[in-house]
């Protein structure tokens, strides 16, 4: 199964989606459990290649290649490693959560279903091309399902939303393409292979318009992956899309498709440009800094829970590019830490953004409303800035646990995952640039207030009468929701099961970077 | 006899029991229902037991200083370790949090009878007492920040136990966030230490900066300093230190066990622990900070107790004043007092709070049965004349404020005077005069906490009851919660600390033989653990005499005013009032007001303006008008090429072609005269542009 497993992952909900446009119109219930069965087969694949992946090695496993276009050297070449396991993992599990999470889809759901598995294969080719050109299909075959997603299922301003993801995206992808196209033309021989590509890449010496080649492919690769991450100032496109997607689609965006930015980064910039990753880092541990205070600071500003968690995101992925620029600590340790930190955090803040998207889904779907206070604007004069809710906790006690376990986790509470990334993030970061650092724990606080605040007004306090009808979370949400709320408290007491697969792989990568790591010389 | 190996066993079994509890109570509470907080005092017991276990065995002579690690997780040079430091101060704090613990779950089983969510407590009680007993077994700075963390959240959820009171929610926000701001600081020290050093145990960090084996910190002490400081920091948060104390008082909002074992006893004095063992690395510079800190801490928290008349307020800011002295005595370099003091402190403390949980139980239950459920049954104006209603929580609350006034024959007496013979050690040391700000800051605060302690006694149980209707209902709480007051006020006797030892006025027996001076390692005499043992001793005499004088002044003051009526309370309060003086102690020197103005809502302002800019302008304004520009771009294009290239500039050279068409059409007339006259005009314009050139 080995040699075939990587296609048989990105190619299943393929599978599904053909399935799902197979059976007849107006079938109900077949295309969720169609979805479900496909997704949830895509992860027992998954939990298998974690299983079978070997942690010694910083190779690429399970690799697969096959001759597509052979005039221009474009392989069908896939391949997993330390790097792209987490996320092959996580967007395995988040997708197959969103299917659950999808259950209740009334609107068109042989649409739903099958754009939604054609993104999940979006997704997971992303992260399993060793071939920029295949990389660079996967990565706008996810961007039409994701439009369509956003624009018919979404909220009020869904079509608003979805065309400005799909625009600002898209501007982002056409720097990529030029970048990818650069690349290959200026290396030799022509390639697009990403593993030629690391020692081809920095041969390049042009001059164009009297810039260095090599850092207008960097700046192009860094755009259009910054406006996935979201990196301030390209990331207005996010609290939008977050808020007017419906809930499983925000899960999957701030889940999967925000890691591809800071996957990209890791996978493509950095081995094929060292040299401009090292004299970048210390810009990028400026932005993500400012990532992490901005990003805060407008969560404790919102009105609206989804869009307070989507500007989280924003800020917890600020620990991400810290960590990154980490890489060019001058103690190896730190390095290692902060680089370390990163993909964990990538892989933890996918865990608990999903489970914040997903609480935030089941309050709406029961409220139909999410204000933590009633916007000033509001409709009914009599609601202005009044609090949404109030005291839920008394009659939800199961759904305010899951929040409070889910609130913790995001302000960072040690003993659940996500403080163990962000503090290996914060040290990785210190240990090369100490000033911006001591910054960024500024973060530690401002998360806490946002979340704290936030609690304080849906949970806390007299019961609001208006929700006294609400009903606790279903045996459904529960299960959904529970596989998650594991991975975190088991990653943030463990940590070494996510952390073996992660790190020979960094150390490589650190290697290639400053030529510095444990195997220089070898 | 212990051994190495069930010492760690007992260490594990110490630290998860309570998170057995917890768990239990949870996620299967519903199973015993209130019959299973019984299983989670039984637990503690056992804990209980099992540190008693390892206290005596120290006792007995047997060496416990040794550091069982496991590895938590590693990358490459990155890796974490978990373990638990064994020795004399991890010990006798476990003791001391046990003793607490267990007596506050044995308190609450009546106390909280009745309440909505009685096991949810149970459960929390248990989250807090793991985490506490992860702190004093942590053997590195970053577990311990993991489970500093964890107080802070067991805290926070038990200040918050009666969330349906909005006051209730606030406080355990407000406690949470305040801690984070000192939480901020300690993650910085501990980085900044292990950037330098590549450790985060105490041990590797005693060893690494100890200057007689190469200092990692030689040639930058003053980063030393600043780290130390950092760390302390967290200890600021923690232990309600000036300018975070703020927190504390609030936090009166949980229940009173939970005021009793978290906000007086153990959570609240993990920040003393810390400085404790930061002490051998902190250098002169950082110990004066936290020598200052201390004492200002000390002076504020007793000068806003005496006007406070929540009776739970009174012990909260004395709670301040008193951990401010335990910071104070580290500062002094008499670490040994500081821990001291905890020790004792903990003991009086938690029996001051149970005593006033009693109080209020029982007040609260003979309002309700008046059918009164407006009056406040924590304000000790509502009180008095209790005395003879509940003499044993008269007694041994006496016991409590006779302790904590350094009264003879008291634990609190010894503890205090290890500190103020610290304080007149340094000052004498110092040849400065704002060194001896330090004794006069620790003697004024023992007075004044005389005075206060005595005033709240008089004010609760003596004079006239409030209100004799109320006063006949109220009867003495039943013995689940008497017999823990009754434990910790025998507690509370200096003798307990001094065995075998039975010399009231010293403090030599088994605490002092297990509890040492510990050395300073960063190299500076002044800091010698002889030179520093000297000092105490040189200072003790001095300390005894004058510690009889201000105790006896404060209890004097607190009679003549609060027992006698010789002096008006009321008639000094408005004089006082005149100076500003009476107000600014009555509005805690107005803290929580100057930071809502200054910090909060300016920055909450700021987070505003941040989201206009980020949304309003940036995005809608300016991303936006790229999308609005290319609009109209795209229709000027439109107009462009529709109006001006396809109907003006396409469409009229057709027209000029027709028009051509149509002039041609006229020239073609069919006549020769007319075909010769054209050919005549055109040959005589090529002959004239011909010559013209």
């Amino acid at each position: 199964m080995g040699a075939y497993v990587l296609t048989i992952l990105v190619f299943l909900p393929v599978l599904g989606a053909a399935v799902i446009l197979l059976v007849p119109k107006g079938r109900g219930t077949w295309y969720r459990w169609i979805g479900a069965a496909f997704t949830g087969l895509q992860l027992l694949f998954a939990v298998w290649l974690y299983a079978a992946f070997d942690t010694s090695t910083s190779a690429f496993q399970f690799t697969q290649l096959a001759v597509w276009i052979e005039q221009f050297d474009i392989n069908y070449h896939m391949g997993v490693d330390g790097l792209s396991m987490p996320m092959v993992f996580l967007t395995a599990l988040l997708s197959f959560v969103s299917v659950i999470a999808s259950w209740n889809i009334t609107k068109a759901p042989r649409g739903y279903f099958s754009l939604f598995l054609l993104l999940d294969a979006g997704m997971m080719g992303v992260f399993v091309s060793l071939d920029f050109f295949l990389f660079y299909v996967f990565w706008e075959v996810m961007l039409l399902p994701m439009y369509f997603l956003i624009g018919i299922w979404g909220g009020p301003q869904r079509q608003y939303a979805a065309i400005k993801f799909f625009l600002y995206t898209l501007f982002g992808s056409v720097l990529m393409l030029l970048a990818m196209l650069a690349l290959y033309f200026y290396s030799e021989p022509h390639t697009f292979s990403l593993i030629t590509l690391i020692t081809e890449a920095p041969k390049i010496s042009v001059i164009l318009w009297g810039f260095d080649m090599k850092w207008l492919i960097w700046f192009a690769l860094f755009i259009g992956f910054a406006i996935k991450v979201p990196i301030f100032p390209f990331h207005t496109w996010l609290p939008l899309a977050h808020v007017e997607a419906p809930t499983a689609v925000s899960v999957i965006l701030a889940g999967v498709l925000l890691k591809m930015g800071t996957y990209g980064m890791l996978r493509i910039s950095y081995p094929l440009l060292p040299d401009q990753a090292t004299a970048f880092a210390f810009s990028l541990a400026v932005l993500g800094v400012i990532n992490i205070i901005w990003g805060a600071a407008n969560a404790i500003a919102q009105e609206d829970l989804k869009r307070m968690v989507a500007y989280s995101s924003i800020s917890h992925m600020g620990f991400v590019l810290l960590g990154m620029a980490a890489v060019v600590s001058p103690s190896l340790g730190g390095a290692q830490a902060g680089m370390n930190g990163a993909v964990l955090q990538m892989f933890n803040h996918g865990c608990i953004t999903a489970t914040l998207f997903l609480l935030v889904g089941v309050i709406y779907d029961q409220a139909h409303h999410r204000y933590l206070y009633y916007p000033k604007d509001y409709e009914d004069e009599a609601l202005r800035g009044q609090v949404g809710f109030g005291g839920l906790a008394t009659h939800m006690p199961i759904f305010a646990g899951f929040i409070a376990l889910s609130f913790f986790a995001g302000l960072g509470l040690p003993a659940l995952s996500g403080f163990i990334s962000e503090a290996m993030c914060l040290i990785g970061g210190f240990t090369a640039f100490r000033t911006l650092t001591i910054i960024g724990t500024l973060g530690i606080l401002l998360n806490a207030t946002y979340f704290l605040r936030a609690f304080q007004t849906m949970f806390l306090g007299e019961p609001n009468e208006k929700w006294a009808g609400l009903k606790d979370m279903s045996a459904r949400e529960i299960g959904m929701l529970a596989p998650l709320a594991v991975i975190i408290i088991l990653l943030g007491v463990y940590p070494r099961p996510a952390l073996q697969v992660i790190s020979v792989t960094m150390d490589y990568l650190i290697q290639l970077v400053t030529a510095v790591g444990p195997m220089a010389g070898m | 006899m212990v051994t190495v190996h069930t010492l760690t066993l007992y260490g594990l079994i110490i630290l998860f029991l309570p998170l057995v509890s917890f768990v239990y109570q949870i996620f299967f509470g519903r199973v015993l229902g209130p019959r299973g907080a019984w299983l989670s005092v039984g637990a503690l017991a056992v804990t209980l037991v099992l540190s008693l276990t390892m206290l005596v065995s120290l006792f007995m002579g047997h060496e416990i200083a040794f550091t069982p690690e496991v590895l938590w997780f590693t990358v490459g040079d990155f890796s974490l370790t978990l373990g638990f430091q064994f020795d004399n101060i991890s010990v006798v704090m476990l003791v001391v949090v046990a003793i607490i613990s267990s007596l506050a779950h044995l308190y609450s089983i009546e106390y909280m009878r009745g309440d909505v969510r009685y096991t949810r407590y149970f459960g929390y009680l248990g989250l807090f007492t793991f985490s506490m007993n992860g702190i004093v077994l942590a053997h590195s700075l970053i577990m311990m920040y993991v489970f500093w963390e964890l107080v802070g959240l067991s805290s926070y959820l038990l200040i918050g136990h009666w969330f349906e009171k909005d006051s209730a929610a606030d406080a355990g926000k407000k406690a949470f966030l305040t801690n984070r701001v000192g939480d901020i600081g300690m993650f910085i020290g501990i980085m900044l230490l292990w950037t330098v050093t590549g450790s985060f145990t105490f041990q590797g960090l005693y060893e690494l900066i100890d200057v007689e084996s190469g200092n990692m910190f030689a040639g930058q002490m003053g980063l030393l300093t600043i780290a130390g400081v950092l760390v302390f920091l967290g200890a600021i948060g923690k232990s309600a230190q000036f300018p975070l104390h703020i927190w504390l008082p609030d936090a009166m909002e949980g229940p009173t066990p939970v005021s009793a074992l978290i906000h007086a006893a153990t959570m609240v004095a993990a920040g003393v622990y810390l400085t404790v063992r930061m002490f051998p690395i902190l250098t002169p510079d950082a110990l004066l900070v936290v020598g200052t800190i201390g004492a200002i801490t000390a002076v504020l928290g007793a000068l806003i107790a005496i006007t406070q008349n929540d009776i739970k307020r009174v012990l909260a800011y004395s709670t301040v004043s008193q951990l401010g002295y335990m910071i104070m005595a580290v500062g002094m370099g008499a670490q040994q007092a500081a821990f001291f003091h905890l020790s004792t402190h903990a003991m009086f403390k938690g029996l001051l709070f149970l005593c006033s949980g009693s109080v209020i139980h029982a007040l609260h239950h003979a309002l309700v049965h008046e059918g009164d459920h407006s009056t406040d049954h924590q304000d000790m104006r509502n009180m008095g004349g209790l005395r003879s209603k509940m003499p044993i929580t008269y007694i041994t609350m006496l016991i409590g404020a006779l302790t904590i006034s350094g009264v003879p024959l008291f634990s609190g007496f010894l503890s205090k005077d290890a500190i103020l013979a610290g304080t007149l050690a340094f000052a004498h040391e110092h040849h400065v005069w704002w060194a001896n700000l330090f004794p006069i800051a620790g003697f004024g605060a023992a007075a004044i906490t005389a005075f206060y302690m005595f005033r709240l006694i008089f004010m609760t149980f003596h004079g006239k009851p409030a209100n004799a209707k109320v006063n006949a209902h109220v009867h003495e709480s039943p013995a689940v919660m008497t017999i823990p007051l009754m434990t910790l006020a025998v507690l509370s006797f200096a003798l307990f600390f001094t065995l075998p030892g039975l010399n009231p006025m010293s403090a030599e027996g088994w605490f002092a033989h297990l509890i040492h001076q510990m050395e300073n390692l960063t190299g500076y005499a002044a800091l010698s653990w002889e030179h520093l043992e000297h000092g105490f001793h040189e200072a003790h005499h001095l300390t005894v005499q004058l510690s009889f004088a201000v105790a006896g002044t404060g209890i004097m003051l607190a009679i003549v005013f609060y027992l006698l009526g010789w002096l008006s309370p009321a008639a000094w309060a408005e004089r006082l009032k005149k100076a500003g003086l009476y107000q600014a102690s009555f509005h805690k020197f107005y803290f929580d007001e100057i930071y809502d103005k200054v910090l909060y809502q300016p920055f909450l302002w700021l987070t505003d303006k941040i989201a206009w800019l980020d949304w309003d302008w940036w995005d809608q304004r300016f991303i936006d008008s790229w999308g609005r520009n290319t609009v109209k771009a795209g229709n000027a294009s439109g107009w462009v090429d529709y109006f001006w290239l396809d109907q003006i500039v396409i469409d009229g050279i057709g027209r000029i072609i027709r028009w051509m068409g149509a002039v041609g059409r006229k020239m073609q007339t069919g006549r020769i005269q007319n075909y010769l006259m054209w050919a005549l005009a055109g040959g005589l314009i090529i002959l004239v542009l011909a010559n013209s050139f």
